[in-house]
């Protein structure tokens, strides 16, 4: 148990360092760097001075120790633009971030957890194909494109709903839903194959051989067993929300991480981009981490693998 | 195809699986639709020249936001309608489909290259050289690949040629996993082993036994790939980072479209999406069948 | 009037199109008395489990009992509805899975498991039917049931787990128990302390007992009366002692012989030369004349009719009549 969850340790911080690694490296072998590291239109004065601060003259490797050890500090560098430290204004983003993503969840979760357990208690019937086209198009449809149909539909025909903006309840509601479709189809077709293999598990056999009513076979003894991996991905897949959600900020002008993101291309503010990637990728290692962890203490047949 | 099952359920039931075979053909025939879609697709692209009844690039600031010629104000001359440039929407679908259809395939062709490639060395050499690899794959495939695509958009600048290479960047990780998987249980086969103790090279026995039988899992993968792609070619391109104005792609065509949207001009949101819509939902479709029928291992993904 | 009885049993699987039928269990009729047990024996894709769900309606959606009757107290179980069905399931016939390591659910208590067809059989307060629950561990010879109960599958032993999953059969006071090899997964000292449990039980409770194994040694031991099945047929069905001393079908015959050499029970029944036919392409006349020591001509076109060897011993062999 300890070495597992030393070793997955030890493999996250393995990934952290590739990823700062990939980061470091595609900045400085792709170019110039000076020119993404200084604002747009300094001078050649300015170029020089920045060369000098980040000392790009030096060693590659020793360029990267620094580079690590900014970082180690959490200084992830100053925003052109906005003139702050860049972990602050991520950290100022955050919360918009994650209201939109929970709302975003909740919404996923509401529609693909009954679809999947009724597409799995009905297996091959009406609902369970209507499930498999619903599921379809929750992959295939740009979620950006989700979202620009709702604000035609809600916004623009309908005036019920604002069309971009924060702040009320309303305005949360088209940009969570656009976000949460992609999911909602990703639970619902996990929801149903893991119903499905409970179903047919022997422990489910033997609730019905005990002669309970099917209603709660169902709802006890399967849904508790088979929601466990549908809430693992869940998780896995709040952190995901937060950082791709910068399609569907932009086109709601939600002011989250991922509409920080827009602005730092807009604005060539390259601070900012490169400091979303990291933090990003360091979030998904994390939750990677922590659920390899938890499942290891939840299910003891896993701590005796390899 | 045979429809002569015993017929189960309601005939609504009836009705709307008749309806999803005749769109996937699910596993049991040839998925006809997706294939007619993707194939009029490539063939517009290939002759968008001769499709399009206007430059794509070149409006009439006179024409702006002209509805479909079936709507009130709309002409003959602009079929589906013009831009905010007054640029005809119809030339633009069209040649638009060039760009979505070479930069999807290109990449995923790309990705797919470097990505079976690196699976092959993964797998079959193992050691330090799997572990490296493997470590790689593991530390990218934590970024978000958007993310990561629009930061190298942001390092090397937008054009057309630099997405390829870009979505090649991001995604070349799905294919290394999958091939590497399926490369460590060919290594066990007889033939490999054969092949080892009648002396062959590792490079030989790479490329003449073990790249033959991952061929299939990677096209497979890339007919997956396709959609995935392509949605985030349309992404870069709506955010401003894919490619570059005024050339006509379809994400970019919607980031226009954005402007007209709040004053009602739907033609310019509906139309590209749909396009966008067919392409994916065409790709996963004949994916998901070509997945069934060539590759049972690949059931899982 | 006996405890339970079949009369000509049919349960078919169709495939998804109706293309292939599998004749899990075909024209099947046998008795068990009161207090009697009855060995169901077979090679595995002999129909012997089907035959038991198809006792409970508790068949795969893939499986259709086609015909027959199912007399239990009285009453035919195949007129019932659903939600009568229910009320036989756990409380007048019951059932004992083979796996114990995963017929409880590992997300509930032992206690909650044990107790739950109280409360929904008999309406039993939570209290009182855990009460009860931890006198049904006691009743299996669980040590320490007052902790046991609050404790999760994961945290007890194999042995443990089936003798949990006997208490949830015992819990509502059936008159029928099913046991499908309850035994296979344990190892054999296990195993003989629960076949024991399961013999005392049934003497202290009065139940009629059917149990499904593989393994002749085992009904030899435990069973009354033994049925043989071969391709979803009964093919010899009577006393253990008399089918022991003179089974007149080649097949009872020849699993007899292998008992030997299959001393540590486990091992499924391959003794015997040839494959067991493909349940869905099954050979002309009698099922078995492929793998037939003593096959006739005849036994390659008609498939034999049951017939009386004895009082209450039956055989489906041409050789018998």
């Amino acid at each position: 148990m300890k070495r597992f969850i030393v070793k997955r340790l030890g493999f996250a911080v393995i990934s952290l360092f590739l990823l700062s690694l990939t980061i470091f490296v595609f900045v400085r072998v792709t170019g110039d760097p000076a020119v993404l590291l200084v604002e747009p239109g300094a001078s050649a004065a300015d170029l020089a001075a920045i060369r000098e601060q980040f000392g790009l003259d030096r060693p590659l490797w020793v360029q990267y120790g620094s580079f690590l050890a900014h970082l180690a500090r959490g200084d992830l560098g100053q925003s052109f633009y906005y003139k702050t430290d860049v972990l602050e204004l991520y950290l100022s983003r955050l919360p918009s971030s994650l209201l939109l993503a929970a709302v975003a969840m909740t919404f996923s979760l509401v529609i693909g957890i009954p679809t999947g357990v009724i597409a799995a208690v009905r297996v091959n019937g009406w609902w369970d194909s209507a499930g498999k086209v619903f599921a379809l198009l929750g992959l295939s449809l740009p979620s950006f494109w989700v979202g620009l149909l709702m604000i035609l539909f809600f916004s623009v025909y309908l005036g019920w709903l604002p069309s971009s903006g924060s702040g009320t309840v309303w305005h949360v509601l088209m940009p969570a839903f656009a976000l949460g479709w992609y999911f909602a189809a990703a639970h619902m077709r996990l929801t149903r194959s893991s119903m499905l293999e409970v179903l047919g598990s022997e422990y489910v056999k033997l609730a019905r051989l005990k002669g309970l009513p099917e209603a709660l076979v169902i709802a006890k003894h399967a849904l508790k067993n088979a929601l466990i991996p549908v809430l693992t991905l869940a998780g896995i897949n709040l952190v995901l929300m937060i950082n791709v959600a910068v399609v569907v900020e932009t086109v709601f002008a939600w002011p989250g991480i991922g509409r920080l993101l827009y602005e730092g291309i807009a604005f060539r503010d390259f601070p900012v981009v490169q400091a979303i990637v990291l933090l990003g990728g360091a979030m998904i290692v994390a939750v990677n981490l922590v659920v390899d962890v938890l499942y290891a203490v939840i299910d003891p047949r896993i701590r005796y693998e390899r | 195809m045979n429809g002569s099952g015993p017929a189960a359920g309601s005939s609504r039931a009836a009705a709307l699986t008749l309806a999803w075979r005749f769109a996937s053909f699910r596993s049991e025939g040839f998925p006809v639709l997706p294939v007619l879609i993707l194939s009029v697709l490539v063939l517009v692209a290939v002759f968008a020249n001769v499709l399009a009844p206007h430059d794509p690039e070149v409006g009439a600031l006179g024409d702006r936001f002209r509805p479909p010629a079936w709507q009130e104000g709309g002409t003959r001359d602009h079929l589906l309608g013009t831009d905010h440039l007054g640029r005809d929407v119809l030339s633009r679908l069209v040649f638009g489909a060039r760009v979505s259809l070479v930069v999807g395939f290109m990449a995923v062709i790309f990705a797919g290259i470097l990505g079976t490639a690196l699976g092959i060395l993964s797998g079959y050499l193992g050691g330090w050289v799997d572990q490296v690899i493997m470590r790689v794959t593991d530390a990218w495939l934590a970024l978000p690949a958007l993310t990561f695509a629009i930061f190298l958009a942001a390092i090397v600048g937008p054009s057309a040629m630099n997405i390829v290479i870009i979505l090649a960047a991001v995604y070349w990780t799905r294919y290394a996993r999958v091939i590497r998987g399926e490369v460590l249980s060919l290594k066990e086969r007889d033939f490999v082993r054969l092949a080892i103790v009648a002396g062959c090279s590792k490079r030989t026995i790479m490329r003449r036994h073990i790249l033959p039988n991952v061929v299939n899992s990677g096209i497979v993968l890339a007919t997956l790939m396709l959609g995935v792609v392509i949605v985030t070619e349309a992404s870069l391109s709506f955010l401003g980072v894919g490619v570059p104005p005024p050339k006509p792609a379809w994400g970019l065509m919607l980031a226009d479209g954005k402007k007209g949207l709040m004053a009602g001009y739907w033609w310019l949101t509906v139309l590209p999406g749909t396009c966008i819509m067919l392409l994916v939902l065409s790709a996963n479709l004949l994916g998901d069948w070509l997945r069934v029928k060539f590759d049972p291992q690949l059931r899982q993904l | 009037m006996k405890l339970l009885e079949l009369r000509h049993l049919s349960t078919h699987y169709v495939s998804a199109r109706g293309a292939r039928v599998t004749r899990a269990v075909d024209d099947v009729s046998l008795t068990v008395g009161e207090g009697e047990t009855l060995g169901i024996v077979g090679e595995s894709g002999s129909g012997k489990t089907t035959l038991a769900l198809s006792l409970l309606r508790l068949l795969p959606p893939a499986a259709r009992i086609v015909s027959g009757e199912i007399w239990f107290e009285g009453e035919d179980l195949l007129t019932k509805s659903h939600r009568e069905m229910r009320r036989v399931r756990g409380k007048r016939i019951a059932m004992i899975l083979q796996d114990p390591l995963a017929s409880l659910n590992p997300l509930f208590t032992v206690g909650d498991q044990v107790a739950e067809p109280l409360r929904v059989h008999e309406g039993a307060s939570r209290g009182s039917a855990w009460a009860r629950a931890r006198e049904l561990l006691r009743a299996v010879r669980i040590a320490a049931p007052e902790t046991r109960v609050r404790e999760y599958p994961h945290q007890l032993s194999g042995g443990m787990r089936q003798r949990i999953v006997g208490a949830i059969a015992i819990s509502c006071g059936p008159r029928l128990l099913i046991a499908d090899e309850p035994t296979t997964s344990l190892d054999l000292t296990i195993q003989a302390q629960y076949l024991q449990l399961l013999r005392d039980l049934q003497r202290d409770r009065g139940l009629s007992m059917i149990f499904i194994t593989h393994n002749l040694g085992i009904v030899a031991r435990m069973c009354d009366h033994v049925a043989v099945m071969y391709a979803g047929r009964l093919v010899e069905a009577g006393p253990v002692a008399r089918i022991f001393s003179s089974a007149a079908h080649p097949y009872t015959q020849a699993l007899l012989e292998s008992i030997p050499r299959m001393a540590d029970g486990r091992k499924r029944l391959t003794a015997i030369d040839g494959q067991p036919p493909d349940p869905v392409a099954l050979p002309p006349g009698c099922a078995f004349h492929p793998r037939c020591p003593k096959v006739l001509d005849r036994c390659r076109k008609e498939a034999p009719p049951e017939v009386r060897v004895a009082a209450s011993h039956t055989s489906r062999c041409w050789l018998a009549s």
